[in-house]
């Protein structure tokens, strides 16, 4: 299904370029819409000469109205074409809720298949870091993984930015595609040519026999970092469980993981209350899957993401927060928590280098 | 937005010979009457409680529908909102899949999942209804812009009522089909209350519709919709200007009235939010009553095929709603059927 062959290393904004340019160069039915498409920082580089190479027919800029956008995509994609609409950020995709909720994800359910299928991927990037604030950093992964008929996307790799992408503009139902704004800038292997990840099919993102870690977008990066950390340090072998897509959700693959580690850390983009972790803990305490110890959620407070980043700091988990989970859950190695080596730049920026603002 | 002003009961002159006129207004009167008498039939089987849903009758306002649709081809594209039984019937949609649809059927348009708010019949070019006010607008230009690139001549007309004019959507809608230059059509159909909050507590006096809907860049025309003649001329008129002036969308309002409650199958006036003076005004101007007297002027001898027409239409109905509550119901296993697509 994917080229196996290539070492080539992108970041996960080309990925994501050269997969949507990929499904605009095999599709014609394809095209991107949304504000700054073709613009020149192109969504952070995502959709940059797009429409030089494909035309500004196949690249759309367009007014703001985030609800008609989705309704006209919608009618779009009934109308045969597949359709990809952008939003800078998640909270900026809310004006839209009517549409995506109400008309494109039931579409297909409600006319009991009459009304057609509608093939459409929104992209929705979370924000964070340099102040960004309350209305401009929230992820919502589990409002969307909450509505039944809307499929969930949250890639972790540049590989499965791109592999993810084409798979969603592929896919005949509404793709909600959301992209961490601190995994934009991360570099990593992506098969060259065609290269499509299956939707709803987890990740064993790294191997251990200790604990689980189920984790979405780049709370990925943050659980791989912990995973090197309790092993080198502490002797804890945690096994990644990249989620890959929310709903629908391939639950056999973290059933499998916690079966064998029987301990459970969920880490979740998101706040707490009524969360996608909260589902993954609920699922495997249905299951009847025995644990060690209880499982641990590791989320976003229930809080608005503040501005400052005095507050900003203590607001996002990170890995050393998924270390200590492991370590407490496996009854070893927690006090080595100290010890967890410092970001080497500051807490609100994804790297040293980084001007910002986003 | 224009007030519910008086429909004229004159006509304009036309060049047309009056045979043909009568030839026209005839057969828009048949239609008008056929949705006449399955609404009706619906309000007076309601009380049986086996049509178990919301229903939005379009009684008084069949004229808007039936003029406008008489000018679409069947690959014509229509979407409409909760008050659709008129577009639906009028764009040719399948009878019996909406009734079974109102009675919960497996044989429903929607195989019982959607009710009267939620027609579909994509075959006879009717895409789709739902009831969330101006929310197929935007779903409409959508497919309007889909046949522009494909580089299709089918037009797509979306049907709402003015409350939808009151939402984001219709003036995000408006301007992207303006800015995008995709040429459909908006019917506006004015009957004047939102439930029951009339249009003088949603827009400001001095507000001026057609001047709004002229600075975003699109056409504007506005006229009787209780005139099934003036439904058509105008939309005629519509079509032709959007025609010589390609890329460019249409507004066109119709003032109407529904003489039923704005949800089930009665009749509110005793209610008293309609002022006394605009009930008679309106009770005068029925769509069928207008047509019904200029056919007869036109040819007397229409009445008793009027009767006819009338009585065989009840048939059809009935035979309908009888075949449909002798059919079976969904299938429980099926509750979760298409949740995705495959």
């Amino acid at each position: 299904m994917s080229d196996k062959s290539p070492t080539r290393e992108l970041t996960f904004a080309e990925a994501i370029r050269e997969g949507t340019a990929l499904c605009l160069a095999r599709d014609p039915r394809a095209f991107v819409i949304g504000l700054g498409v073709p613009d020149p920082k192109g969504i952070f580089g995502t959709t940059a000469e797009l429409a030089a190479e494909f035309g500004a027919d196949r690249a759309l800029d367009v007014p703001l109205s985030e609800n008609a956008l989705t309704g006209l995509v919608i009618g779009a994609a009934l109308g045969g074409m597949r359709p990809i609409l952008t939003h800078q950020r998640v909270d900026f995709a809310l004006l839209s809720l009517e549409q995506i909720v109400n008309q494109a994800a039931k579409w297909y359910y409600m006319f009991d298949g009459r009304g057609g299928t509608i093939p459409i991927v929104i992209r929705m990037i979370i924000g964070r870091g340099w102040g960004q604030g309350p209305q401009h950093a929230q992820s919502l992964s589990s409002w969307f993984a909450h509505i039944p008929g809307l499929k969930v996307v949250a890639p972790a790799s540049p590989a499965d930015a791109k592999g993810l992408l084409v798979a969603s503009v592929e896919d005949d139902n509404p793709v909600i595609f959301l992209e961490h704004r601190w995994l934009h800038n991360m570099r990593g292997p992506v098969p060259e040519g065609y290269h499509r990840t299956p939707l709803g099919e987890c990740l064993v993102a790294r191997s251990g026999s200790d604990v689980t870690v189920v984790a979405s977008s780049h709370m990925v990066i943050e659980a791989l970092r912990a995973a090197d950390f309790a092993s080198a340090h502490a002797g804890v072998e945690m096994e990644v469980v990249d989620v890959r897509c929310l709903n629908p959700l391939d639950f056999e693959t973290i059933a499998n993981s916690v079966k064998k580690t029987r301990g459970l850390v969920v880490a979740d983009d998101d706040t707490r209350q009524c969360g996608f972790a909260a589902e993954i803990v609920a699922r495997v305490g249905e299951a009847g899957l025995k644990l060690n110890a209880p499982p641990v959620r590791v989320t976003y407070p229930d809080c608005a993401s503040p501005s400052s980043s005095a507050l900003a700091a203590v607001y996002y988990p990170a890995a050393p927060d998924l270390f200590l989970a492991a370590a407490r859950i496996v009854g070893r190695g927690a006090s080595l928590v100290d010890k967890f080596p410092k970001r080497p730049c500051p807490v609100d920026v994804p790297y040293l280098e980084f001007p910002g603002p986003f | 937005m224009m007030a519910n002003s008086p429909v004229p009961l004159s006509q304009p002159p036309r060049a047309e010979t009056s045979s043909q006129i009568c030839d026209r207004l005839w057969r828009l009167y048949l239609e008008m009457l056929r949705i006449r008498v399955i609404e009706r039939r619906i309000a007076e089987r309601y009380g049986e409680k086996e049509m178990r849903c919301p229903v939005h009758l379009s009684i008084g306002q069949e004229a808007v529908a039936v003029g406008v649709c008489a000018h679409l081809r069947k690959q014509d594209k229509v979407m409409s909102a909760h008050r659709s039984h008129g577009h639906y019937l009028a764009k040719g949609g399948n009878i019996r899949a909406m009734l079974a649809e109102l009675y919960g059927r497996e044989a429903g348009c929607c195989g019982g999942r959607g009710g009267s708010m939620h027609l579909i019949d994509r075959e006879a070019g009717f895409w789709g209804a739902v009831p969330i006010v101006g929310s197929t607008m935007p779903i409409a230009l959508g497919l309007a812009l889909a046949d522009k690139r494909r580089g299709g001549d089918e037009l797509t007309t979306a049907f709402f009522g003015e409350g939808a004019t009151e939402e984001g959507v219709f003036t995000e809608t408006l301007n992207l089909a303006c800015v995008l230059r995709v040429p459909m059509l908006f019917i506006c159909e004015n009957n004047g209350f939102s439930v029951y909050t009339p249009l003088s507590l949603r827009r400001a006096p001095d507000f001026e519709f057609g001047s709004y809907v002229r600075s975003h860049g699109s056409l504007y025309f506005s006229g009787h919709g209780n005139d099934v003649e003036e439904v058509f001329a105008l939309t005629g008129q519509a079509l032709s200007a959007m025609r010589q002036d390609p890329g460019r969308p249409c507004v066109v309002e119709f003032s109407t009235w529904r003489y039923y409650e704005h949800c089930g199958p009665g009749q509110d006036d005793h209610l008293g939010y309609r002022e006394a003076e605009q009930i008679k005004h309106w009770a005068e101007r029925c769509p069928l009553a207008v047509a019904r007297t200029r056919l007869l002027a036109l040819s007397p001898a229409l009445d008793p095929e009027m009767t006819a027409a009338e009585k065989r239409y009840i048939r059809e109905i009935d035979a309908v709603i009888e075949n449909v509550r002798s059919s079976p119901m969904p299938d429980a296993a099926t509750l979760q059927r298409g949740v995705f697509a495959p």
